[in-house]
């Protein structure tokens, strides 16, 4: 078992709580695991990545080699593309539809699209909607979670357990929100 | 034992505290900040006590961390590479004074220049100052290097450094713990003259760090975290540093390595290990972290005798940035994997100022008021700030070092520009702003120095500033006038008045200094949330 994953999304948006559920869950299942992320200067409204490689064997570079992604999950369109060339050829890109537009040179969305759709697997969903359906605006990222569960190879349970870890020390509602926002992503 | 899952800095950080560290000292800077920020964290260093106050800069913090060694304590010191420059002068002596209780120097370079202004590899200052350097190539040895680290330091009686990488810095990964340590008593040190460079006790010092090289070579030869892995193919033999040894055996995870390969983790280089690939193998391939450090050293000054050397200095790596998998894989020869295309449409996504930001209403008031006198004035410092560059504010034009805003206005202004202005920021100002400050009031140059103070070190992630509350005085008993220090509220309603305010001190033929206070909204926010504003 082995899954190398690019988070990908712009800074503030909540990849690293992605990348903590995921830690959470990967380690109940035994796993080994490396997770590389941005901090500091970027962090301030620039993009954000962050490797996270799970394996039952060892992993030695922090850094997933190009080609080799299994996934890319991203909380924006434009940075799903940013790190295609670490996509490997049977991979998966995971995308929320709704663009995050601080830059004023945002290519076209369709020109995005359109380009996402020309990968062999791809799933595009508009998570800022299902979110707001869900009464939590907020919750985006556990939306994105949930729509990618099926492609990390850990039970949905060990999953939503670490979303529980995430958020341990915030009231049950908000726990509650989160875990009805990645049950929502996973259906969707 | 426990396992925690823990960033390389945590790592470090936890095995400093499981290792019996009585304190930390540094100032924050990216990829170092997270050693203190954990220690800060920590319950357990709370109990014991340990020290882990943010101090003024690098220096400061290194020479504290010197006198609690001179106690017999263990202390660490963290910075980033850029840092060490600022450091340098007790850096360097302390490798004459030697130490007394264990002392790490943990520096993070930033190869690539993720978050800095060059790449400098700061195993060129471990050599420089001829003491031990350990370089882990993962978490675990991180966290393992500290208590090593405290051990040789204390066999040594020298400080050691623990050279840290972006990429391991700000990678996550299993750690496990190993037995706590207690903290050292209080001692004093045996010698009570031993911390005392007058020239003639630092000649016989610096001598007998001389006759001590032989033996940190030896333990180099010894230490776990070099090792001589032999393979069956000697077409090519590999020194690999670091960080570098993780992307080699990325490339051979369905076999082994087939080369013979000598893995640093621990300077001065092991020499024999050396010897022994060298007796196998008619080229060798270097992969390290940073500059071609070790390369160079095996190239020699005239080329190595029949030898090929492969690495950055012939083309075979990049010579500058990071490396990664690939980049090792092509070194090595082999096919390279089969990728996607990046889009021709994509567009860089740069960091800027928060929304909010106070910085934004500062830099509009000072964009407005050098309207009449064209672009090219403004030197400003290192912080959040510097994205004042970008647009829309196009407000600054130099970042060259911590303190070189205040310094450069100054020399600038000495030769005739004007208005010649200078921007810091509060944490920075406390860093190395000061001195300029003072070298202005000195000169009675014709500048106006702004300080933007929004009460933290925001570009590192809201560390307490050490200047906070003390701005004002400071600039007063340094020499400003006091009806040329003048404090502003950057807020859009405030704008024609701030504008006004940097008019009249633009006018003033001395040094006037102009504070621009208002919190940093997410310092703002945190507070808030703790029930503190």
């Amino acid at each position: 078992m082995k899954r190398d994953i690019i988070l990908a999304g712009v800074g503030g948006q909540g990849i690293l709580s992605i990348a903590k559920v995921i830690g959470y869950a990967a380690l109940k299942r035994g796993l080994f695991l490396k997770q590389a992320e941005v901090h500091g200067m970027s962090q301030r409204g620039g993009d954000v990545q962050s490797h996270m490689r799970i394996s039952d064997k060892p992993v030695y570079s922090d850094l997933i080699p190009r080609g080799n992604a299994d996934l890319i999950l991203s909380l924006e369109p434009l940075e799903a593309l940013r790190y295609l060339p670490y996509l490997s050829p049977g991979g998966w890109i995971i995308t929320n539809s709704t663009p995050f537009t601080n830059i004023r040179n945002y290519p076209d969305i369709e020109f995005i699209l359109n380009e996402i759709r020309q990968v062999k697997n791809y799933r595009i969903l508009d998570a800022d909607h299902i979110a707001k359906e869900t009464g939590s605006s907020r919750s985006v990222n556990m939306v994105m979670l949930g729509a990618a569960a099926e492609k990390l190879g850990l039970s949905p349970e060990f999953l939503k357990e670490g979303v529980r870890d995430l958020f341990k020390t915030k009231t049950e509602r908000i726990i509650e929100l989160n875990l009805i926002a990645f049950d929502k992503g996973r259906m969707n | 034992m426990d396992k925690l899952l823990l960033l390389g800095d945590e790592a470090f950080a936890q095995g400093a505290l499981d290792a019996g560290l009585s304190g930390a000292f540094g100032y924050p800077g990216t990829p170092s900040t997270e050693i203190i920020e954990y220690i800060q964290r920590e319950s357990d260093a709370a109990e014991r006590g340990v020290k882990r106050d943010w101090s003024a800069n690098e220096k400061t913090a290194l020479e504290a961390a010197l006198g609690m060694s001179y106690t017999g304590k263990r202390a660490i010191v963290t910075m980033k590479h850029v840092g060490l420059n600022v450091a340098a002068d007790p850096f360097m002596n302390s490798a004459i004074t030697g130490v007394h209780g264990g002392l790490l120097i943990a520096v993070a370079d930033d190869p690539s220049m993720h978050s800095s202004q060059n790449e400098q590899d700061s195993r060129f200052y471990g050599k420089f100052a001829m003491i031990p350097v350990l370089e882990p190539s993962n978490q675990q040895e991180a966290y393992d290097m500290a208590r090593a680290g405290f051990e040789l330091s204390e066999r040594f009686h020298l400080p050691v450094m623990v050279r840290l990488t972006t990429r391991l810095a700000h990678s996550r990964s299993l750690i496990v713990r190993q037995k706590i340590l207690k903290e050292n008593p209080l001692s004093l040190p045996g010698d009570p003259n031993q911390f005392m460079l007058l020239p003639a006790f630092a000649r016989k010092k610096y001598r007998k760090l001389l006759e001590q090289q032989d033996m940190l070579v030896q333990a180099s030869e010894k230490s776990p975290y070099n090792q001589f892995i032999d393979g069956p193919d000697h077409s090519l033999g590999i020194v690999v540093c670091g960080l570098a040894y993780n992307y080699l055996m990325e490339n051979f995870l369905e076999n082994e390595c087939p080369y013979p390969v000598v893995k640093i983790g621990q300077y001065p280089l092991p020499e024999k290990m050396f010897l022994e690939l060298r007796s196998r193998c008619n080229t060798l391939l270097i992969l390290e972290e940073g500059m071609p450090i070790v390369e160079e050293m095996i190239r020699g000054i005239f080329g190595a005798d029949g030898l090929s050397v492969k690495g950055r200095l012939d083309g075979t790596l990049p010579r500058d940035g990071e490396l990664n998998p690939g980049l090792v894989r092509k070194a090595l020869g082999l096919p390279l994997r089969e990728s996607y295309k990046e889009p021709e449409f994509m567009v860089p996504r740069p960091p800027a100022l928060c929304a909010g930001c106070p910085h934004q209403e500062s830099f509009k008031a000072l964009n407005k008021a050098l309207e009449p006198y064209g672009s090219g004035h403004v030197f400003s410092d290192i912080g959040c700030y510097t994205l004042g560059f970008l647009p829309p504010f196009n407000a600054i034009n130099t970042c060259v070092d911590m303190g070189a805003s205040f310094t450069m206005a100054v020399g600038a202004a000495e030769g005739g520009l004007f208005p010649s202005v200078g921007v810091i920021g509060d944490s920075t100002f406390g860093h190395s702003g000061l001195t300029g400050l003072s070298d202005a009031t000195f000169r009675k140059s014709n500048v106006v120095l702004i300080i933007l103070d929004n009460d933290t070190t925001a570009m590192t992630g809201m560390q307490d500033s050490v200047i906070g509350g003390k701005i004002e005085a400071v600039c007063e008993a340094l020499g400003v006038e006091k009806e040329h220090i003048r404090v502003l509220t950057p807020l859009p309603k405030e704008q024609d008045q701030n504008v006004q305010a940097l008019n009249e001190e633009i006018e003033y033929p001395g040094v006037s200094v102009v504070i621009f206070r208002r919190p940093c909204i997410h310092v703002l926010g945190k507070r808030r949330k703790e029930g503190k504003a």
